[in-house]
């Protein structure tokens, strides 16, 4: 007894340090990485947004206090950028979260034949890289040779000019959005394949139907995922850069539709190298991103069904 | 499906098979469905992977069969001409009395054209009466593999290739010891507020990236960073939240026993780590790297701001966008470009989707 209080007392401390030790010097990566990467930026990105810091003349940069802050009232651009960033958002977050769910509920349907091979082609375009992806889509949804357009004109319809009418861009984007269904689809799939069939096969004896069983045990199961999704689908969007900028070249054509506000983020800062006041835009967008995400957290409680408990 | 044995049980007045029929009907019922669910599931799939298959064709054509696809045939095909006579003549479907038969037109006319059999053109002629125009070429399949040639040359694709197989294998390795680190930490050390670390380490994901980039650009101009591959690569050194995340879930459901076992037997931390605990991981190792493989391949916004004016330096995703341009006019060459420049990532993902979907899951699905 009164060896193991010893034991107790003296050994493990100088173990428990030595494996504290160990600990810091694994976790170091991170560490340095986070205060070099991540905290020391937050904090510069804050300092040069009270500046007119210029890369081209870093000599002569000066507290403007305030200034680009206003700046983001009057300019037009925030407003017009907002505006695109926001009336894309309504289109593609709809159907970039009902999408994955209804793929994922045909490819979990008992009644199809050769699951993995569907699994593995509709996962696929997520690893096409985005540039090519965007030279396969710019062709296909070309106005005259384009095959989707040759495909309405064979049933009679004429097609969209997607790409350079204001009205069809945001539908074109969201179909080239498609390929980038893969993550989503896959871990719906997953979560829906984890649900225990004993409570389908109870709601079945019950005489639940199909869409019942559905709507009153899948989703609900399911949505840890489904927001999961939400979160990532909103992240995505508010750093949605790559697919215009290459379409228009960084242009915003057709008209100011594809201005959105990272294209007019990545301009202020790298093209005019007005780093001082692509800070203060930069911190728009995190306040946004913050607010939104922090609705969605909020929100989850609601919707949001934890079969093992609380969240972690 | 079922069907009765022997004499019926209860002969009913609904005949032998009365017992048999719903089971019967069942079968068929459920044959319908497979069918039904697989063919709709094969529709939108074959919807889905469409632009794939013009990206195929267009990269096979030249510029003539893609102005012909205009109006003509999809696919890389010419119209297929015999030599009749020292000349060059097209050959034409021509219905002549009830069949269709393949023939030569030598000499084109208003109302009515004469052909020769492509197979005897010294032999009879034929007289076909009707405006030839309305004929049906016959098409022989005739892909162009030129276009990739001039694409490999004309964007320098060997080049571009090293770049970012390059900058994609060396982040890799980076990405890989510097996560397996991090996550052995957070699953098996005992430390200060780890839960809360792990927390703020997971809560970066949601960080928008941009809040970070201006100064990261400034303090890797002030270095000299900029026009070389160093930030692409340097900082992949420092682990990654969503790797992290996959890593230790994993390592946690490791038993615990053998990294006992071997410390019993004198192994050190870093030794169970890389006897006892990497052994046991390479599913999750190999997604992590193929994860950082696409994503650095995929890459294009923080290559395009740092090899700015040094073509010589980019890897194929800003490299290969420039062509989009330069290209515009000719779509045959851009889907060769863009099949070139998707090819080694499609390639990978089919050979190992097993490990790589596994990953995708977990940290989904775990969260």
């Amino acid at each position: 007894m009164s060896a193991r209080t010893a034991l107790g007392r003296g050994k493990p401390s100088p173990l428990l340090r030595e494996q504290r030790v160990w600990g810091w010097v694994f976790l170091s990566p991170w560490v340095i990485g986070f205060l070099a990467f991540t905290i020391l930026p937050i904090l510069a990105s804050l300092v040069f947004s009270f500046t007119d810091f210029r890369l081209t003349e870093p000599e002569s940069v000066s507290f403007v206090g305030l200034d680009n802050y206003r700046k983001l009232f009057v300019d037009p651009l925030v407003k017009v950028s907002l505006g695109v960033t926001l009336r894309f958002a309504l289109l593609a977050l709809p159907i970039g979260i009902v999408l994955p769910v209804a793929l994922a509920a045909l490819l979990d349907s008992k009644w199809l034949v050769g699951k993995p091979f569907f699994r593995t082609l509709f996962y696929m375009p997520y690893v096409v890289p985005v540039v090519s992806a965007i030279f396969i889509w710019q062709g296909v949804l070309n106005a005259q040779s384009g095959w989707l357009n040759r495909l309405l004109r064979l049933v009679g319809v004429p097609g969209p000019n997607w790409l350079d009418d204001v009205n069809w861009i945001y539908p074109a984007l969201v179909i080239i959005g498609l390929w980038g269904i893969g993550n989503a689809f896959l871990i719906t799939l997953a979560s829906m394949q984890a649900v225990p069939t004993a409570f389908y096969e109870a709601a079945r004896v019950d005489g639940a139907s199909a869409w019942a069983r559905f709507r009153h045990i899948t989703l609900p199961m399911i949505s840890p995922v489904i927001f999961y999704n939400l979160v990532l689908a909103v992240i995505g969007l508010m750093r949605y850069f790559e697919v215009p900028f290459i379409l228009s070249n960084g242009t915003g054509r057709p008209g100011d539709s594809t201005m959105f506000f990272n294209i007019h983020f990545y301009k202020t800062s790298f093209v005019f190298f007005d780093m001082g006041y692509g800070s203060a835009l930069a911190w728009l967008l995190f306040v946004i991103t913050m607010v939104f995400t922090g609705l969605l957290f909020y929100s989850a409680r609601y919707w949001v069904f934890y079969a093992a408990g609380e969240v972690r | 499906m079922a069907v009765a044995r022997g004499a019926p049980a209860y002969p009913t007045i609904g005949g032998s098979y009365a017992n048999t029929a719903p089971h019967y009907r069942r079968g068929l019922r459920r044959m319908g469905l497979y069918g039904t669910v697989t063919l709709f599931a094969s529709l939108v799939l074959t919807a889905f992977l469409m632009p794939f298959a013009y990206m195929l064709v267009t990269s096979f054509k030249d510029r003539d069969q893609i102005v012909a696809s205009a109006t003509g045939p999809i696919l890389p095909v010419d119209p297929l001409t015999v030599e009749v006579g020292g000349r060059q003549v097209p050959v034409y479907r021509v219905p002549i009395d009830g069949e269709v038969r393949e023939l030569a037109l030598v000499r084109p006319g208003r109302r009515e054209s004469v052909f020769v059999d492509p197979e005897d053109p010294a032999g009879a002629e034929v007289v076909w009466e009707g405006a030839w125009r309305t004929l049906k070429p016959v098409y022989v399949w005739a892909p162009r593999t030129g276009n990739f040639a001039a694409v490999w040359n004309g964007i320098a694709f060997p080049r571009l290739l090293f770049n970012t197989a390059f900058i994609a294998f060396t982040g890799m390795v980076g990405t890989l010891v510097s996560c397996v680190m991090v996550a052995y930490a957070f699953a098996r050390f005992p430390l200060p507020f780890k839960g809360a670390m792990f927390m703020v380490l997971i809560a970066t994901i949601i960080l928008p990236k941009q809040v970070l980039l201006v100064p990261t650009y400034a303090f890797f101009d002030a270095i000299g960073w900029t026009g070389t591959w160093l930030p692409l690569i340097v900082p992949h050194f420092f682990a990654n939240a969503f790797n992290v995340f996959l890593l230790r879930q994993y390592f946690m459901q490791l038993p615990r026993e053998l990294d006992e076992a071997a410390m019993i037997d004198g192994a050190g931390p870093l030794r169970v780590l890389t006897s006892v605990i990497v052994p046991q991981s390479y599913p999750v190792l190999v997604a992590v790297g193929l994860f950082h493989i696409v994503f650095a391949w995929n890459d294009y916004f923080e290559p395009l701001l740092y090899t700015l004016g040094r073509p010589d330096l980019q890897p194929l995703s800003v490299g290969i966008q420039q062509y989009n341009f330069i290209y515009s006019q000719q779509p045959h060459l851009i889907q060769a470009t863009a099949l070139l420049g998707m090819v080694v990532p499609v390639a990978l993902f089919f050979f190992t989707q097993r490990f790589f979907m596994r990953g995708i899951v977990i940290t989904g699905v775990e969260k």
